[in-house]
């Protein structure tokens, strides 16, 4: 277990690392650089872009500017923004942190309990008529651009219903000395749409994924066998069958975690919601070198988090692989 | 005395694409108490469904036709509510199946699958539970019991699932045991071990068997009674002594026939000719007449009821009339 567990997570650090080398190889190769764009609305002087450059260390060679990020990454400084001069990156992305790990952390919650409970509820009735219209429904959810569906809700429950706000994450005008309830109610009323518009589209293959392994399992022997012993359905259905079922779910969990802090660019922009996705969609408009550098790394270490966590589920959940 | 368990006239269908499909097409027969009743028939033939729908079991979308019954001490099976049924699933009548490979659930231990089945029928605590577990084991005569409570079923050899699976069956004291194929995936070494097991706990505890198997070789010296089952139905029925000194559905003699025998250093092997014909279009007349050896004109068209040919001896053939046999 120990070894197993190290030997995975040296690989996960190693792919780290060259994922991050890949990111900022492949960011300098892009046309582009954050000053140009400065130079070109302020009308600066050519020799005022040229200090700049100097100072933000544009001018030197990609391999000085490499050795130079990564020692301050070891040393735990990702640099300045150069949009947002002169705060942190590492200020700038603790700042969106907590929007995303609540949306994201909301749309996973959602999106798997409900995803694996309609899924569970297809597979029992298969073939019914709930079955293929549940299938239908999800599907077309799915097939549903985020952005999209985002605007049209936007648009309906918040302008023609006037139901719930649309944008950002609190409410500007809000009492400043409102009581902890209310603030909470606040957030809350401001997270359902973003939330909602995010599950509804990945709501399909939660549901898709657990139909079918729990099909498959529900064919085997041992569900049989259980249910010849007289174990009662639910048992056999929850105990039996969907244990068994749950590791392709498992998996697909562990490959979207990353959403607990990337959250969704596009449904992050449409809302205004105050997260990362918004931070590294603007970052990447501005040619913000340090911050999408930023941003970016931390999604990946979640993408490998993700997996590593995904290995440890299954390693707890199945006899099988703890013996191999 | 009423048998213990009476099936009469069992009627099974599925839809299929091609039509319905009969593959169990009224079957009758009767357990007595303790007592070992061998179902015997080429793979296909309809056994595992039959044994299936003494517990309600066939899968859907297979239907127990209207007008079978089956009768546990005189219970009308097909007329039981969900919660009577799971009392006599595992409660009264117990079930082995042909894989002890996938029969057992791979996330959970031994003693939570035995202790589990005691459970489903008995309010004891979990500690008692496992108790039961451990005697289990014992009684199944799986060496080391203690140790193996706590296994998952991957670490253990087919013989020894096989033993978990009775184990579990035996959980809480059935008045029969159904073992469908309970050997056939085994090795030949550990079929005899497992037959032998069956023999002892059957004796042991006086528990009527319903051993299901497609070589007659495992029957005789066990089976207390044997009957023969071709194309969803009985063809032939009798005393095993009985069967194998007389054996007359011509079907019967070419699956005596085809068990591998050893004479001197010869091994004979004579498989009768053709194959089963699918069940959703069985022959007219006798089902078994296209490969029948002794067909006489009058089985292209007439199907055989159940005709006498000895003492508590029956057999689904024109041959009975003609006492030929
Ligand atoms: N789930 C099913 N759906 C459709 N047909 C089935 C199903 N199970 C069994 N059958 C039909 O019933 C026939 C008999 O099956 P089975 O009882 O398993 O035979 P046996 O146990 O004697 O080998 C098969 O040949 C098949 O055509
Ligand atoms: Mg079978």
């Amino acid at each position: 277990m120990t070894r197993w567990l190290v030997r995975r997570t040296l690989q996960a650090v190693v792919t780290f690392v060259v994922v991050t080398v890949l990111l900022f190889v492949l960011m300098r190769l892009t046309p582009g650089d954050p000053l140009e764009r400065l130079a070109g609305d302020r009308q600066m002087s050519a020799e005022a872009v040229a200090a700049l450059r100097h100072k933000f260390g544009i001018d030197q060679p990609i391999t000085t500017q490499f050795t130079s990020f990564v020692a301050g990454a070891l040393a735990g400084d990702l640099g300045v923004s150069i949009e947002h001069y002169p705060t942190k990156v590492s200020t700038l992305v603790l700042s969106r942190l907590p929007a995303s790990l609540l949306l994201g952390g909301t749309v996973l919650l959602l999106t798997f309990g409900i995803g694996i409970a309609l899924g569970v509820f297809q597979a029992v009735k298969r073939r019914s008529r709930a079955d293929r219209w549940l299938t239908r429904a999800s599907l077309t959810l799915y097939a549903m651009p985020s952005f999209w569906l985002g605007l049209v809700l936007a648009w309906f429950f918040g302008i023609r219903l006037q139901l719930l706000p649309v944008a950002q994450m609190h409410d500007p005008l809000l009492d400043p000395d409102a009581s902890w309830l209310v603030r909470t109610g606040d957030v809350l009323r401001h997270l359902i749409l973003p939330a909602v518009t995010l599950t509804a589209v990945s709501l399909a293959a939660v549901m898709r994924y657990q139909r079918t392994a729990l099909l498959e399992v529900l064919r085997l022997d041992f569900v049989l066998a259980a249910r010849a012993r007289g174990i009662p359905e639910r048992q056999v259905l929850w105990r039996h069958a969907w244990r068994n079922a749950l590791f392709p779910v498992v998996g697909l969990l562990g490959l979207w975690l990353p959403m607990l802090v990337s959250g969704s660019v596009f449904v992050e922009q449409v809302f205004n919601w105050p997260g990362l996705g918004s931070l590294a969609a603007d970052a990447v408009g501005a040619r913000d070198y340090p911050v999408i550098l930023g941003t970016a790394m931390l999604v990946s270490a979640q993408v490998l988090l993700g997996g590593l966590l995904a290995d440890l589920a299954y390693y707890a959940l199945d006899p099988r692989v703890r013996q191999a | 005395m009423t048998p213990l368990l009476e099936v009469e006239d069992l009627r099974i269908t599925f839809p299929t694409r091609h039509g319905t499909s009969h593959p169990v097409d009224g079957v009758s027969f009767s357990v007595a108490r303790g007592e070992l009743l061998a179902l015997v028939g080429e793979s296909g033939c309809g056994k595992s469904l039959t044994s299936l729908a003494l517990l309600r079991l066939v899968p859907p979308p297979g239907q127990i036709q209207p007008g079978s019954a089956i009768r546990l001490d005189g219970t009308d099976v097909l007329g039981l509510g969900p919660e009577e049924l799971r009392s006599i699933r595992g409660r009264r009548i117990g079930m082995i199946f042909q894989d002890p490979m996938t029969s057992l659930n791979p996330v959970f231990t031994i003693a939570d699958q035995i202790g589990e089945s005691v459970r489903a029928h008995q309010k004891v605590s979990k500690r008692a539970a496992r108790a039961r577990a451990l005697e289990l084991l014992q009684e199944v005569g799986i060496p080391d019991p203690t140790q193996r409570l706590d296994v998952y079923p991957h670490q253990m050899s087919g013989g020894m699932r096989q033993r978990v699976m009775i184990a579990i069956a035996l959980a809480s004291e059935p008045e029969m045991l159904i073992a469908d194929e309970p050997t056939t995936a085994l090795d030949v070494t550990v079929q005899a071990q497992i037959l032998e097991l069956l023999d002892g706990l059957r004796a042991a505890r006086g528990m009527a068997v319903l051993l299901i198997t497609h070589d007659l070789g495992i029957v005789a010296g066990r089976a207390d009674r044997v009957a023969v089952m071709y194309a969803g139905r009985l063809v032939e029925e009798a005393a095993t002594a009985e069967l194998f000194a007389r054996p007359s559905h011509p079907y019967t003699k070419g699956l005596l026939a085809s068990v591998p025998r050893i004479t001197g250093a010869v091994t004979r092997l004579t498989p009768i000719a053709g194959t089963v014909p699918a069940p959703t279009a069985w022959p007219a007349g006798c089902r078994f007449h296209p490969r029948c050896p002794a067909a006489l004109p009058r089985c292209a068209t007439d199907d055989p009821p159940a005709l006498p040919v000895g003492n508590a001896h029956r057999m689904r053939c024109w041959l009975a009339e003609a006492g030929r046999a």
